[in-house]
């Protein structure tokens, strides 16, 4: 091996070593965080909860999906209150009241999401139009 | 098939180009903001974390005097940066609670040691209930709570030095 090459590999093998930078707690995640709860009836009725809603931090990504600690603390939260007797819909009305719609990936039908559920019938409607319009021009 | 309908369909293809690129250049705002301002402070009780000090209950607020409760940690680098102005705020006269999240004894006294303590109080939230419950989505984030108990101002990031003037007003006029 030559000067040149051992130089190159050094800091490469140094950089598999290194630790990323934390920006997490000391804690351990939350105890429900990645626990099931016992009754799987409760588990995946919180399940379907949590894959409905915005991880905060990483906002691409459902709290059921992200490894981030708060998502982690958010399935807490979810699996508790469901465990305690609530509903999702409940669950999900809490969170709501707390950050908005924007928590949620199934925006409730408000004046400001209209378009998206009127948009596709809307569209629909004049592509049906449209093709009638122009299959009676054929047939003549 | 009369001659300006023709039109039609290009100028809807320009607006929708327009649309898109307008989203492509403009950054997206993506910070959550809490939908809880203007709410009655939610009800939580949290533990002390460090001996000296007492835990922080919502029954400490609503009592006239309008306070700065301050959402923090002390393996939070941004709540490094925002000590100083805390200690700044506190020296105006601005009454501080703290809500340490997940957050360790030793660590946290650790940090108060090192970067300065303007707290009156310091709760543990170790599981990020409390920061739930306020519609907070990370650390460091403040919020004014008035004399009434209710949250009337969020901040959201560290307190920077330009930033102390609207503080201190928020405070002032929310007795």
């Amino acid at each position: 091996m030559n000067m040149q090459s051992s130089r190159s590999i050094v800091p490469a093998i140094l950089l598999l070593l290194a630790a990323p930078a934390a920006a997490d707690s000391n804690l351990p995640p939350a105890r429900y965080a990645n626990m099931q709860i016992a009754d799987p009836v409760k588990e995946a009725e919180a399940r379907r909860l949590m894959e409905t809603l915005r991880c905060l931090v990483c906002q691409g990504q459902s709290i059921a999906d992200s490894d981030a600690e708060m998502a982690g603390d958010m399935r807490a939260l979810v699996r508790q209150r469901i465990v305690a007797g609530e509903t999702p819909g409940e669950v999900r009305q809490w969170l709501i009241q707390r950050y908005g719609d924007y928590v949620t990936y199934d925006p409730p039908l408000s004046p400001v999401t209209a378009p998206l559920w009127l948009a596709p019938l809307i569209l629909l409607a004049l592509g049906g139009l449209i093709a009638t319009r122009s299959f009676k021009r054929k047939r003549r | 098939m009369n001659r300006p309908l023709l039109w039609v369909p290009v100028l809807a293809f320009f607006a929708l180009i327009a649309v898109l690129a307008s989203g492509l250049l403009s950054p997206a705002d993506r910070t959550v903001r809490s939908a809880m301002i203007g709410q009655p402070l939610p009800e939580f009780a949290l533990t002390a974390i460090v001996p000296s000090k007492p835990g922080l209950a919502s029954a400490d607020f609503g009592k006239g005097q309008s306070r700065l409760l301050n959402v923090f940690a002390s393996w939070c680098a941004p709540c490094i940066a925002e000590a100083p102005i805390l200690m700044q705020l506190k020296a105006a006269g601005v009454p501080i609670d703290g809500v340490a999240i997940r957050d360790t004894g030793p660590a946290l006294q650790a940090f108060l040691a090192r970067n300065g303590d303007p707290f009156d109080r310091i709760g543990s939230d170790p599981d990020s209930s409390v920061q739930f419950a306020l519609g907070s989505s990370g650390v460091p984030e403040s919020f004014v709570i008035d004399g009434q108990g209710r949250i009337v101002h969020q901040h959201i990031g560290d307190i920077k030095a330009d930033d102390v003037a609207v503080i201190i007003a928020a405070v002032k006029g929310a007795q």
